[in-house]
């Protein structure tokens, strides 16, 4: 029944050779099969495992450099589309300006004209009327004076003294008045 | 499995009959069938586990990568370094070696350890004295690495004579004395501890007084608390050979000593 090598108790620190063999065969059959097809493999899924977290957030890091540009590229235009927007505000109101100006240089060259018309046409309403009075005096004065005359031959000297006189103030008065 | 039965255990309690009568005295016999059988075990898990791994690992692989991990970073990463990553696979396989060897020892139907025998321990620190001598020598050279080995740096040259001869000793010849030993006693006594317990409480339940009858639970609740401690214990030896190893291979590449 004794395996140590010795038949007494100090046998137990000597090994026995059959199981050193056996150790031996045993740990290198143990050690050749994990370190050829179990680490190594261990080793390459850790490997895997830190590229696919670094890719990832390799992968992450683009992707919001990309979405900054894209943010900074919108804000850019929204700040362009504002500029422009007000500059069309600007302008509006200056062409606003200008219309309302020429609006009110036309109306007030229409009244001037029209005040300008109304003025000659008064005028020239105004020397007919003149005339047509002169010419009327004249007849009404002719008739008056034939009546004169027919009523009383004797003050022919004088009365017709006195028409001349009256036509020529006439003439006179309303020259100068006008 | 004839384990022996009769109280007191001794030295015979950890000789077991060989199975096959024709071949070498102890090549077949309970403990030499542990080691095969721990061995294809752990093959077998680790080849499984680990047959289609993924990124995302599954339970098992988990489980593998959580062994290796355990010994290449707890152990090897910490201790030797970057430079020491290339040694995992050894270090993990000699981790799991020993931690299911002595894990055997409270396996129902085993419950026999092969590191209590001590030709199992004494063969895994005859390897990890070659290794780490190996791993010194590669790295300095075979006279640098002794001095490096037995001067350790800002000795006064008066004690060299004192120094030397010990240096020599503890680092060259009795480190692996020291692992073999650590580690087979650590398992023998385990296993004696249990003895102890499980055959005492049979012989008191045996015995013709009722007191002693009566005192036999106490014998094995004792066998119980022990078991547990000795698992404790077996994790613990395996991690202190693995890591015994791993500082002995950082002291031979460290450039002094």
């Amino acid at each position: 029944m004794n395996i140590a090598a010795g038949d007494d108790s100090t046998g137990i620190i000597i090994p026995a050779w059959s199981e050193v063999i056996v150790g031996t065969i045993a740990f290198a059959l143990l050690c050749f099969v994990l370190m050829k097809f179990v680490f190594p493999k261990m080793e390459e899924t850790f490997k895997a495992r830190v590229d696919a977290i670094e890719g990832g957030i390799e992968r992450a890091n683009k992707a919001q450099e990309e979405a900054n540009a894209l943010l900074e590229q919108y804000r850019q235009q929204l700040a362009e589309a504002r500029t422009a927007a007000a500059q069309i505000r600007e302008e509006a109101r200056a062409d606003a300006h200008g219309i309302r100006a020429d609006i009110l240089a036309k109306a007030e060259e229409d009244r001037d004209r029209i005040l300008t018309a109304g003025r000659d046409q008064l005028a020239a309403n105004r020397q007919q009327l003149i005339r047509e009075l002169r010419g009327e005096i004249g007849e009404l004065s002719v008739e008056l004076a034939g009546r004169i005359v027919g009523e009383s031959l004797a003050d022919q000297a004088r009365q017709s003294g006195t028409v001349e006189r009256f036509l020529t103030d006439l003439d006179a008065e309303p020259a100068g008045r006008a | 499995m004839v384990i022996a039965s009769e109280f007191p255990p001794g030295v015979d309690s950890f000789n077991f009959a060989d199975w096959i009568p024709g071949l070498p005295k102890g090549a077949l016999t309970t403990v030499t069938f542990i080691v095969f059988l721990g061995v294809g075990l752990i093959i077998l898990g680790f080849m499984l586990a680990y047959r289609n791994p993924k990124l995302v690992p599954t339970r098992g692989q988990w489980i593998a990568e959580s062994l290796y991990g355990f010994v290449r970073n707890g152990i090897v990463k910490d201790i030797i370094g970057p430079e020491g990553l290339r040694f995992a696979p050894y270090f993990a396989s000699l981790f799991s070696f020993i931690l299911l060897m002595n894990v055997f020892a409270i396996i129902p139907m085993f419950q026999i350890s092969p590191n209590s025998h001590i030709a199992f321990p004494a063969v895994l620190a005859m390897l990890s004295w070659f290794f780490y001598n190996w791993v010194g020598i590669r790295k300095h050279g075979f006279w640098k690495y002794i001095k490096n080995s037995c001067i350790p740096t800002g000795t006064p040259i008066g004690m060299y004579p004192i120094i030397v001869p010990i240096e020599f000793l503890s680092n060259l010849i009795l480190r692996p004395v020291t692992l073999a030993v650590r580690l087979f006693a650590n398992m023998f006594a385990g296993h004696m501890i249990l003895l102890v317990f499980i055959l005492g409480g049979v012989t008191l339940l045996n015995s013709e007084s009722i007191f002693l009858k009566a005192v036999s639970p106490v014998s094995f609740l004792m066998a119980i608390v022990m078991t547990f401690f000795e698992f404790f214990v077996q994790l613990l030896q395996a991690y202190v050979f693995t890591l015994l190893t791993a500082v002995y291979v950082q002291g031979s590449l460290a450039d002094e000593h």
